[in-house]
């Protein structure tokens, strides 16, 4: 028993980074082949990664530093947590105050982007933070749980429950990813009227930290998406497929908006979507 | 832990991540070094990325004359800038302030502000030797970093910072003059 969950942390906290890399990797070189380009290496994000770790280490101030291992340290706890099988509601707190620390390090510096990047990715935790509670209130209405554990032993597949807060999941993954139409406080792209936002103050290995800490975040999204199918294998396999591929389109083909349409928009759709799929349920 | 610094070392040269900085060009460099980031030469294959931000970019591509009105932004941007890190100088202006070189408000080239390691010549240079400039630059910080001898790659006129500062004072003289 004990040998299995020292097994399940270790996954959590190497195998995870690994593959958060790789998909970090593939997203990019399927965009460039939607764009008609050729692409970067499959392996360009851990290139990235070790460049940014071998860079001198320019700080504004030492909280800055403290807030991106807080970052990590949330990322990693909630990645954790969820190879543990732990309770979902623990792993939604834990990458809450994770995402926070993300905003309090761009608060520190002055600098007038890094502040607009803090405000705005305040703005996007405001988006997603009461879906994904939705999210685990509907699992908890389907299966009688919170705990992943129990969650996994349900012998028929979530989504045919869930499909409505499996679209709203989709939302919460979308900003999360910090993909277009949702890439307010930074993206991938670096657009310039941004800059980078919230990660413009953040330079050399501070900036690689909080690469891999994204990756697991990546990580642990996806996961949340898998237990929409975690009877089988290859059902879990084809809905990440499926709903990752969706998300590099989506992010292909949406210009940003504004904040202010995100905010109601997503909102909106997602708690319409929500209030239907729980009623439904609650009357089944 | 040899094994680490290695991989660091190799992704030094296959992570290049720019920014550009435009002291006053005419246009052409600046649409030259936009055009290598183009799906056409898609420099995205060699992990190039133009980040827009010195604290995050590792190459400064610096295209246009320099004057004195811009050569502290200049030297903020390069300052700013994390080290290992090269600096590529862009087009004839950019290399001695080309036709404009007499100019009374222009410095001259761009290593008169800041070193410069790689030198891209042409009015403007094409893409092609654009991408070999920030190649050999990178080359060049990579062999910095193993502490190797660098100076087959040394630059064509040293970097001299007291003519920079003299010519500092000549533009505060001459705007005295005039008012």
């Amino acid at each position: 028993m004990l040998a299995q969950y020292i097994m399940l942390v270790f996954v959590g906290l190497l195998i995870a980074p690994v593959a958060g890399g790789l998909i970090a990797g593939l997203d990019r070189r399927v965009t460039a082949r939607v764009q008609s380009r050729f692409g970067p290496p499959l392996l360009q994000p851990f290139y990235d990664v070790a460049k940014l770790l071998g860079k001198e280490s320019m700080i504004v101030n030492s909280w800055q530093v403290f807030c991106a291992y807080m970052y990590l340290l949330g990322a990693v706890l909630s990645v954790v947590l969820l190879f543990l099988q732990s309770d979902l509601l623990l792993l939604f707190f834990v990458q809450a105050i994770g995402a926070l620390f993300l905003v309090f390090g761009a608060m520190s510096a002055p600098s007038p982007y890094s502040q607009v990047g803090a405000q705005r990715e305040l703005m996007q935790i405001l988006a997603y933070e009461p879906l994904l509670i939705l999210v685990f209130v509907g699992i908890y209405l389907a299966t009688g749980s919170f705990q992943i554990s129990e969650i996994l032993t349900h012998e028929q597949p979530l989504l045919f429950k869930l499909p409505l807060l499996f679209i709203v999941l989709g939302y919460a993954l979308t900003i999360k990813l910090r993909k277009s139409p949702f890439d307010f406080s930074t993206s991938h792209h670096a657009h310039q009227e941004l800059v980078k936002g919230v990660t413009t103050e953040f330079s050399g290995p501070y900036l690689a930290i909080i690469e891999v800490a994204h990756w697991y975040e990546t990580v642990l999204v996806l996961g949340l998406v898998a237990l929409f199918w975690s009877t089988s294998l290859w059902g879990m396999l084809a809905l990440l497929l499926g709903t990752y591929f969706l998300e590099i389109l989506i992010d292909n083909t949406m210009a940003r908006l504004t904040w202010r349409w995100m905010l109601s928009y997503v909102w909106i759709v997602g708690l319409v979507l929500s209030v239907l799929n729980l009623s439904w349920l609650y009357a089944s | 832990m040899s094994i680490i610094k290695d991989f660091i070392n190799k992704s030094r040269i296959k992570s290049p991540w720019i920014v550009h900085f435009d002291c006053g060009s005419c246009n052409g460099c600046d649409i030259e070094t936009l055009a290598v980031l183009t799906p056409l030469y898609d420099v995205e294959r060699f992990g190039i990325i133009n980040v827009g931000n010195p604290k995050h970019a590792d190459v400064l591509l610096v295209t246009g004359t320099v004057n004195y009105r811009n050569q502290h932004v200049l030297k903020t941007i390069y300052e700013q800038m994390p080290h290992p890190k090269a600096v590529v100088a862009i087009g004839a202006c950019g290399l001695s302030g080309g036709v404009f070189r007499d100019c009374y408000n222009v410095v001259g080239g761009v290593d008169r502000v800041i070193p410069v390691d790689v030198y891209v010549p042409g009015c403007p240079p094409k893409p092609e030797a654009i991408i070999d400039g920030v190649v050999l630059g990178l080359e060049k910080f990579a062999a910095k970093a193993r502490g190797e001898d660098v100076s087959r790659f040394e630059t064509r006129r040293p970097f001299d910072k007291k003519q920079a500062d003299q010519g500092a004072v000549n533009v505060q003289t001459t705007a005295t003059q005039e008012g």
